[in-house]
């Protein structure tokens, strides 16, 4: 729409992006005045629901934070309380929780890969849209999705809400005979994900890179789930308990969401280009394969192109399954002994959409005094906003429905969770954000 | 018959699907539940032929209200489901149908919310439409006990 002295970019409530935000660009003549993505969902009260609890209740209360990713949530609460517990796992539950992990990527990835972000390439208004036309590729997706469900399923014990997973490793753990019953599946699946990979290489992305600062974990042996330092292209090599003193959340006030710099530098990207970027030389040979088939080559500035480098992840996450089951020896005993105690314990893990960090005090009863989490898109979100003031300077002589589908565009390529990125803030909520926080979808 | 509750209990009115398929689940009868997300959904009721989803909705009608629709007529995805996702219910029942599995019998049991924030207590308007449903489907699956069911559904 065309105002006096220049023209607003607004889409209410974005579409396809889990939870619901809105975004606005103001231009004036040529320039990108402002920029803002709103969050207007309920504040999280998670961090405020775990004091007081046991730390064995915060897998399964963290759990319930995102519908999406609640591995994610189940894999930093565990590995943060272990942390403060001074307790090790056994190799196999490690190795189970790897699995876990590839589960839900392969559910989250192909959710977005097909569902929420092809249709933008192929010039649908959704997958429904594109279904009519696409329909094997769609059938695709589904079956794709619930090879990862059913992971998700086996080790979370039930199909929503996992409550399978305990401090100090499963309440249960399943049989060699269990997870052979996966592996007709996911070497479909691993067929179906390389197939997946060269479909979206040979989409047309927009010429848009940016120098971002790619924030990721990096292990000396592994593609990231649970473990590694955190590292940056720009120098950053810390440990998980060290976070805090790197990178700072702050408060804005068109966001319920906190916004996360790093400390003097500012925004940074954190998902799977920042991953791919930090660790090619850690994924298996397959998956490098077929990256250098579809032309990706470490550092992949462009952020459109995250669809191939999420093809890729879900490539690594099905061989990646394969190998877990392959060497998998049952523990001994589901899970070691967990003591209550004192202690304060940090822990960073690779959720699909980037680095999700928890902090748990504990007093001498194992209750949570403090709790501290950081979801990925809330971390995204500053990088968010300063490529949108980028790329809508590229749009300003585009006609403004165009324009504002490309923006939006833009916006969907980080895969934004925002029903997990907003927190509780100790500030009076404006009216606006209070009225508009209900869900109306 | 396969019977599905959607919802987030941590949602306040959205927990109204699941609510109606532990109450069912208490009385006997085998229902499953789920976020309310469009694959999962569809991968729920593939190969089955009769089909009931429970699901809060918003439609601007007052709190408590309870629709009942044909899958062949759902209602459009904006103004029904008020899950947190991008792709809920509504979404489901149409790729379901550009796909060609959507269940030759579908209906969907839609209860009017009020409330979906984070940690709010379920109003007292959608309880007892939990239990109206719950009351409908138990006569639909138990013909016998039909003729004791209120069938009056609004509140």
């Amino acid at each position: 729409m065309s105002g006096r002295g220049g023209r607003t970019i607004r889409v209410d409530t974005l579409a396809r992006v889990e939870g619901e935000g809105a975004l606005y660009i103001k231009m004036a003549g040529e320039r990108v005045a402002e920029v803002k993505l709103k969050i207007y969902e309920p504040p999280r009260l998670f961090e405020a629901f775990l004091r007081g609890r046991h730390f064995s209740e915060a897998p399964d209360i963290t759990a319930r934070i995102c519908g999406i990713c609640p591995i994610a949530y189940q894999m930093s609460a565990v590995h943060a309380i272990e942390r403060a517990l001074g307790i090790r796992v056994d190799p196999a539950v490690r190795l189970l929780r790897r699995l876990f992990y590839c589960g839900e990527w392969i559910e989250s990835h192909c959710l977005h890969v097909y569902m929420l972000h092809a249709p933008d390439f192929l010039g649908y208004p959704d997958v429904i849209a594109m279904a009519q036309d696409h329909r094997a590729v769609v059938e695709k997706a589904l079956r794709l999705k619930k090879i990862g469900n059913r992971i998700m399923q086996l080790l979370g014990g039930r199909e929503i809400h996992p409550i399978s997973v305990a401090v100090g490793g499963f309440y249960k753990t399943p049989t060699k005979h269990q997870l052979r019953d996966l592996v007709d599946d996911l070497e479909w699946a691993l067929e179906a994900s390389l197939a997946t990979v060269r479909w979206t290489a040979g989409f047309q992305f927009p010429d848009f890179e940016q120098d971002y600062e790619f924030v990721a974990l990096r292990h000396p042996d592994e593609y990231p789930f649970n473990e590694g330092r955190l590292v940056s292209n720009r120098n950053l090599d810390i440990d998980a308990a060290e976070y805090e003193d790197h990178f700072v959340e702050l408060q804005v006030k068109h966001s319920n969401a906190l916004h996360s710099v790093v400390r003097g530098r500012g925004s940074y990207l954190v998902g799977p280009l920042a991953r791919f970027n930090l660790n090619f030389d850690k994924l298996p040979e397959v998956a490098r394969n077929a990256a250098a088939e579809a032309g990706l080559r470490p550092p992949v500035k462009n952020l459109f192109r995250s669809i191939v480098v999420r093809a890729v992840e879900l490539v690594f996450a099905c061989a990646e399954a394969l190998r877990v089951i392959r060497e998998y020896e049952p523990p001994a005993a589901p899970r070691v002994e967990a003591p209550n105690r004192t202690g304060v314990g940090q822990a960073i893990t690779e959720a699909p959409r980037g680095i999700l960090y928890h902090r748990y005090a504990l007093d001498e009863q194992g209750l949570i005094v403090t709790a501290k989490i950081v979801p990925p898109t809330s971390q995204n979100l500053r990088r968010i906003e300063d490529d949108l003031r980028e790329y809508a300077a590229q749009l300003v002589a585009w006609p403004i429905e165009e324009a504002t589908w490309k923006c939006e565009q833009a916006v969907r390529s980080y895969d934004p969770c925002i029903s997990c990125a907003t927190h509780f803030l100790k500030v009076v909520m404006e009216r606006e954000d209070t009225r508009l926080g209900t869900e109306a979808c | 018959m396969l019977i599905i509750g959607c919802g987030n209990r941590d949602r306040g009115d959205d927990a109204a699907g699941m609510l109606v398929a532990e109450r069912l689940r208490q009385l006997g009868m085998d229902v499953e539940i789920r976020r309310g997300e469009a694959a999962e959904l569809i991968a729920a009721w593939s190969g089955a032929d009769d089909v009931i989803v429970v699901d809060a909705v918003m439609t601007g009608a007052p709190p408590g209200s309870v629709f009942l629709w044909d899958g062949q007529h759902p209602p459009a995805s904006h103004s029904s489901t008020a899950s947190t996702h991008g792709l809920g219910l509504a979404e489901a029942i149409e790729l379901a149908r550009v796909l060609g599995c959507l269940p030759i019998k579908l209906r969907v049991y839609g209860i009017e919310g009020q409330r979906f924030e984070i940690g709010v207590e379920v109003s007292p308007e959608v309880k007892s439409a939990v239990e109206r449903v719950v009351r409908r489907i138990e006569a639909e699956v138990k013909p016998c006990s039909l003729n004791q069911v209120p069938m009056n559904l609004r509140a």
